[in-house]
């Protein structure tokens, strides 16, 4: 089965979705970085999902209890490059994430992680 | 050979005999087509429904085309009970091009189908002359005469409508994109005046075309400008606080601003909570703001004496 790759960049994951984000990869995906921030001690997340068109609630949950779970562990999760239309379609089926941090694109994003770590994060 | 064969084809095409009906019809329009329009334009001219003196010459053309076609029609052996055949194509183009024309124009629904309908006057007139023998035959054919004349005026009456529906639609569309804009205020900060009533489908185009621009520009900040907007009830702060989260879902943050007295009032008064969103009485207050937000100070050059 297919897997969305987890990289590690200093204090910091990085997760890129770049493909139709099935349930089953997404419920891999979340065990995966349980897994991967409680050995590496990563204090921040960040999901790239610009290259994602297609949501539904399934995937808005998960985006949910991904970020609560890295929340439990210590780290901040950041969702980033959300397109127009996912967004829209999110906000039709009532899912605001709440909890979630969000931004417009990698950088945006990174420098909310750092923020949100005191400064002293490297990438 | 060949020559034969074709002699003989000839023969054959010029001797298929027309329908009885078609051979009287046909009779009648050619025998005096002058007379027969000008007893047309008259009748139109005569009900009161007609165009007005200075459009006499244009129906005189659009009634003489109308002719041409319906003969082209008669002599090419078309079924008048089918209408919609396309034997009668060239016909039904005419009076599209008629109806688009009198919709352009102005003219009402009952103008222009009575304009066909003038029709039957001339076209009975000469049928009465021709035939008079066999009850059954000039029955037949006054039937088919009003049958016919009156399915002309039904497609003239529907395609007349649907031309003044698509310049409806299109007025529509228009007013809807005329309303809706997007302007960038200052570096990362995105502006929209709303105008006019909120419902779901301009909600809906004013939050596409918000988020596009966050994309394309990177704007960290939008806010919503509501001063033109009449009336706030709860469907509208719905709609308001759809587009809102969309905007944080992006990664932006969302301002709204122009909150006249009044509708501060409704909105307490119908216990709408804005659920922290930030907003601001006038688009100076909530610019000032973003500027803050994102650094900038802004002070005269020069203290005014």
């Amino acid at each position: 089965m297919e897997r969305i790759p987890v990289l590690k960049m200093g204090k910091c994951l990085l997760v890129t979705i770049q493909v139709d984000l099935q349930d089953q990869m997404a419920v891999q995906l979340q065990d995966d970085l349980a897994v991967k921030i409680s050995t590496s001690g990563a204090t921040g997340v960040l999901i790239d999902i610009s290259s994602l068109e297609i949501v539904d609630s399934f995937i808005g949950r998960m985006l949910i209890s991904i970020s609560g779970i890295a929340g439990v562990l210590g780290a901040t999760t950041v969702v980033v490059g959300m397109q127009p239309a996912v967004a829209i379609t999110l906000v039709e089926l009532g899912l605001s994430l709440e909890g979630v941090r969000t931004a417009l694109n990698v950088e945006r994003g990174m420098t909310l992680l750092r923020r949100a770590d005191g400064g002293d994060f490297e990438c | 050979m060949p020559n034969r064969h074709a002699v003989l084809l000839f023969v054959v095409s010029t001797r298929n005999p027309m329908k009885p009906v078609n051979t009287a019809f046909d009779n009648v329009l050619k025998a005096a087509p002058e007379a027969f329009l000008k007893s047309w334009i008259e009748e139109v001219v005569h009900s009161g429904e007609g165009s007005s003196g200075a459009n006499a010459k244009l129906a005189q053309n659009e009634a003489r085309e109308l002719l041409n076609a319906l003969q082209d029609a008669v002599r090419n052996d078309a079924d008048l009970t089918q209408f919609g055949g396309d034997a009668w194509s060239k016909t039904r183009a005419v009076l599209a091009e008629l109806s688009q024309s009198r919709a352009a124009q102005g003219a009402s629904a009952g103008e222009t189908s009575y304009f066909v309908m003038a029709l039957k006057k001339p076209l009975f007139a000469g049928l009465q002359q021709l035939i008079s023998t066999d009850p059954q035959q000039v029955f037949d054919t006054v039937w088919a005469a009003s049958t016919l004349v009156d399915k002309m005026a039904q497609w003239t009456a529907t395609t007349y409508q649907r031309s003044r529906e698509q310049v409806i639609k299109r007025q529509q569309q228009e007013l809807l994109e005329l309303s809706t804009p997007v302007v960038k205020l200052w570096e990362g900060v995105l502006a929209a005046p709303m105008i006019g009533t909120l419902d779901s489908s301009r909600t809906q185009l004013v939050m596409e075309s918000l988020l596009q621009r966050i994309v394309e520009t990177g704007a960290e900040l939008a806010i919503i400008d509501i001063t033109g907007v009449p009336t706030v009830d709860t469907l509208v702060a719905q709609h308001l606080l759809k587009t809102v989260t969309a905007i944080r879902l992006m990664g932006a943050d969302c301002i709204i601003s122009g909150i006249r007295p009044q509708i501060a009032q409704t909105i307490v008064h119908l216990g709408i909570d804005l659920q922290g969103i930030t907003t601001k009485a006038t688009l100076a207050d909530a610019l000032s703001l973003a500027m803050k937000r994102s650094g900038w100070i802004v002070s005269r050059a020069q203290a005014q004496g």
